[in-house]
């Protein structure tokens, strides 16, 4: 159960999925100037993450490795996740009019959104079972949501700044993200292993 | 026949256009600086200049080999399905990359870890593959493909030896600062990597302005 809150913690806090990993930086850059399409971008992928968890973790279990495919890991697990997006996308437009407008072209964006993969992949690197996986997947899924908020929250606040033209854009936003990342290694300290 | 002025052209058996085709991707339209694609692994891997450049090889013989796949099959593909053809075709050539490296350069395969499969997602390649290569002909789709891969590489290489030269002191593992240097750790941190190429990205764009 400890084990379960270290692996969620760890996941959106000391070892945030994108100021650590590096994992979903280019939606990161480019969806976080305003705070609701942040959220909106954040939940969407937190539920593909959890999902995709659970479900790869399935495949990869009880098919890849019992008919000896480990090889077709990579293959299986982005075949799963594009389906995912897919469904998550007509979901959404089915049920929430306003927030499939409001994502526009950022819900395909999220298969190439590398954060899900990855944490698929350091899933099986890891060897977690089932639960710390599904833990794993939303832990990820909150440090995404976390750190697009705050970014989106300060670009709002830089709207009215004087930057320099040369680091409009994604030079500044790319060295606010480096002070970020140096901001979360103070947390490190929270969990000893 | 100038392929720059019908990019659709199929007819290039002996192609002026491919030069063009090649060097944009070296500067005009970085995939990095210009297009700000591939952030994952530009980061994630460049802590030392090898490693930039492992990466950087690594992601130009996906890009090659899918390009010259694609661009051959682009007439046979179906439109609906072509995003999820060309994620396999993509991923299939990944596969091949990372066991490549695992089994020749496995010091370089434990470094990179995680990251080659990343390749996967790397949207400059399926960037690549759904504005270029599936509209045309084999011999641009490589020019371009190449030329994409370079400019990535030298990026990464770019990157990979100022973050190594103040966070280690060494360039390509070559001692350059002697033991007078106190190093830069920050550098060898998610922090240094974020700073240090958002302020690449601002040089790029000031030289840029100014020609």
């Amino acid at each position: 159960m400890v084990n379960l809150v270290l692996i969620f913690l760890a996941a959106s806090i000391t070892h945030n999925i994108v100021l650590t990993y590096f994992l979903g930086v280019c939606p990161f850059i480019g969806v976080s100037k305003k705070i609701e399409q942040a959220v909106g971008m954040g939940l969407a992928t937190t539920f593909v993450m959890t999902v995709a968890a659970i479900v790869t973790w399935l495949i990869y279990h009880f098919i890849l490795i019992r008919f000896g495919l480990p090889f077709l890991q990579y293959v299986s697990f982005i075949i799963v996740i594009a389906s995912l997006v897919q469904i998550v996308e007509m979901f959404i437009r089915k049920f929430s009019p306003p927030l499939y407008r409001a994502l526009g072209i950022y819900l395909p964006l999220i298969t190439t959104n590398c954060a899900i993969l990855g944490l698929t992949l350091f899933m099986v690197l890891r060897d977690y079972d089932f639960f710390e996986s599904v833990v794993f997947g939303l832990g990820s899924g909150a440090g995404f949501t976390l750190a697009l908020i705050i970014m989106a929250g300060i670009r709002e606040e830089l709207e009215c700044c004087d930057i320099p033209k040369p680091l409009e854009g994604a030079g500044i936003t790319l060295i606010i993200a480096g002070i970020l990342a140096l901001t979360f290694m103070g947390f490190s300290g929270l969990i000893s292993n | 026949m100038n392929c720059n002025i019908n990019p659709a052209c199929d007819k290039s058996n002996k192609c002026f256009g491919c030069g063009k085709e090649f060097s944009k991707g070296l500067w005009g339209e970085n995939p990095i600086f210009v297009q700000v694609l591939g952030m994952c692994p530009t980061l994630a891997v460049t802590t030392k200049a090898v490693f930039g450049l492992s990466m950087g090889m690594a992601t130009t013989f996906v890009l090659f080999c899918s390009s010259l796949v694609i661009s051959s099959m682009r007439k046979i593909i179906p439109p609906q399905v072509r995003i999820a053809t060309f994620t396999v075709i993509i991923a299939t050539f990944v596969t091949c990359a990372d066991y490549i490296l695992k089994a020749n350069f496995y010091t370089i395969s434990k470094a990179l870890g995680p990251y080659v499969p990343l390749i996967v997602v790397n949207c400059i390649i399926l960037g690549r593959q759904e504005a270029f290569s599936s509209k045309n002909s084999v011999l641009k789709s490589l020019a371009d493909a190449l030329g994409m891969g370079i400019g990535f590489s030298g990026v990464l290489i770019l990157l990979g030896g100022i973050r190594e030269f103040l966070g280690f002191g060494t360039i390509f593992q070559q001692e350059i600062l002697g033991k007078w240097f106190e190093h830069w750790v920050i550098m060898a941190l998610p922090a240094g990597a974020f700073i240090t190429l958002g302020f690449l990205i601002g040089l790029f764009n000031l030289i840029r302005s100014r020609k």
